[in-house]
């Protein structure tokens, strides 16, 4: 393994990744897997549950260095991520919570977030007082405030009603297109990423290798439905074609 | 309701003492019009405020090197497998020494000096606290660490917003069995080796068979641990658990 700053561009080329077993033996959860993002682009994993995309991200956020293959963060490397729960320190309020994590952001900065997320009336609150789509909304400006070159989410509108996952992703998008960073999405779920991404992974079962990349030219802003439901189409088709 | 029933508990305890002390007489057990006045007394010489201040000075220099060592300690075994293993026995041989042996043993060593006497409490304390604190650090929320880890907070960061709160129920444990542990042992060292103190008092007043100066000093001081109780530890524990959702 080894880390080396290409920009802002994300670089991911793992080789193999296994867990020992308690039995004994190795359990392989990652085959080849490539990926590369260019500086400001979202791009969406998806790949069915349990397939290893956890594991994928775990390793590129530095939380996992037992692995074979390589890792290229953006060159300054902050990182904002946002977590499959919100991971909030119960004992702190809101603001603290995010003023933990991001300790340069300025109180403008932080206003217009909070303003964005409708997060303004909860600053002083504690996150057991939040509801979870809340939580999850505290959990995003956390991953925002630090102003990151990397963004990560693992699959963070998981467990929300349709609705209110909808208006997170439309939050969201608000945010990635006010200030362009490397993003970087999982998801089991094409419908949740057709919205957001400039560039989808699709990956297989576990252990897992990226089955097909798709490249979505339309900006995330000009896209209609009738192109969302093209793209869609081509994803299942892409995807059933390389499951076959 | 809850302070007339304390009310309550507190006269019959006296009402118990007033019966007892006619039946024992006045010598083997005073009545509580003799330990007022004795404590009067003891605090009009300026004795009592001395000796007092003296026994609290030494049972907090203990208890606060207790504590901070103790969590240390704690933190290290619960966090580290190869310190949990070279520690634990070395932990248990503490925990099972007999205080007397750990206070003789100190004085013995190192003279009847302060820092023998501060030392026999420290190490009397300090296993309890540590194993308190090793059941928290066992604990910790790894996801929380992971969290810390990714936002690249510092290591000062992480121990005050992260690992102190999880903490914070496991000190508060430590400290209130801790208190009282230390004042107990801190009154022997006295009574064994030092010049002056409540426990120094006691000892004086047990070779005098002067059982009124005994309950003075004893009750006194246990008012003052009742004060520290009420005024510091649980407006304490108040706050670390504010974030905690009540019942409304």
């Amino acid at each position: 393994m080894s880390r080396a700053g290409d920009q802002d561009r994300l670089e991911v080329h793992i080789k193999r990744k296994s867990y020992r077993k308690a039995t004994g033996g190795d359990l392989q959860v990652l085959g080849d897997v490539s990926i590369t993002i260019a500086s400001g682009q979202v791009a969406a994993l998806i790949g069915p549950s349990g397939c290893g995309k956890t594991t994928l991200l775990r390793i590129i956020v530095g939380l996992d260095a037992d692995y074979e293959g390589t890792v290229g963060l953006p060159a300054r490397g902050r990182l904002g991520v946002v977590f499959q729960e919100p991971r909030l320190l119960p004992w702190r309020t809101v603001e603290e919570n995010v003023r933990l994590a991001a300790p340069l952001a300025s109180d403008a900065m932080l206003d217009s977030l909070f303003g964005t997320l409708g997060l303004t009336g909860h600053r002083s609150h504690y996150p057991g007082e939040l509801s979870v789509g809340l939580a999850r909304r505290v959990a995003l400006a956390r991953a925002f405030a630090v102003e990151p070159e990397l963004l990560v989410l693992d699959e963070p509108f998981v467990s929300l009603d349709a609705e209110l996952a909808k208006r997170l992703r439309g939050e969201l998008a608000e945010l990635v297109s006010r200030r362009p960073v490397t993003t970087l999405l999982v998801s089991h779920d094409v419908d949740e990423v057709i919205g957001l991404a400039d560039r989808v992974f699709l990956l297989s079962a576990s252990p897992a290798c990226v089955l097909a990349t798709m490249p979505i030219q339309n900006p995330r802003s000009a896209r209609t439905a009738a192109e969302v439901v093209a793209i869609r189409e081509e994803l299942l088709s892409k995807a059933s074609v390389a499951r076959n | 309701m809850n302070a007339a029933l304390r009310l309550l508990s507190i006269a019959l305890l006296l009402a118990l003492w007033v019966a007892a002390s006619r039946l024992a007489g006045p010598r083997l057990l005073p009545d509580p019009e003799a330990v007022g006045l004795a404590i009067v007394a003891e605090a009009r010489s300026g004795a009592l405020a001395f000796n007092l201040g003296v026994t609290l000075a030494r049972v907090a220099a203990a208890f606060a090197i207790a504590m901070v060592l103790g969590t240390l300690l704690g933190l290290a075994m619960g966090r580290r497998r190869l310190v949990d293993r070279i520690g634990d026995p070395w932990l248990v041989l503490l925990l099972n020494l007999p205080a007397l042996v750990i206070i003789v043993l100190a004085y013995i060593w190192a003279g009847l000096t302060e820092t023998a006497a501060l030392a026999a409490v420290v190490l009397n304390k300090l296993p309890l606290a540590t194993v308190t604190v090793r059941e928290g650090a066992r604990a910790l929320d790894l996801n929380l660490d992971e969290m810390a880890q990714v936002f690249r907070m510092s290591r000062w960061k992480r121990f005050r917003h992260v690992v102190l709160p999880q903490l914070s129920p496991y000190l508060a444990a430590a400290s209130r069995s801790g208190l009282s542990l230390v004042w107990k042992i801190v009154l022997i060292v006295e009574l064994l080796g030092r010049p002056n103190g409540v426990g120094f008092e006691i000892g004086t007043a047990f070779q005098l068979f002067d059982v009124t100066k005994i309950l003075a000093y004893a009750l006194a001081f246990v008012a003052v641990m009742l004060a520290i109780e009420t005024f510091v530890v649980q407006p304490f524990e108040r706050y670390v658990s504010r974030w905690r959702p009540r019942p409304a």
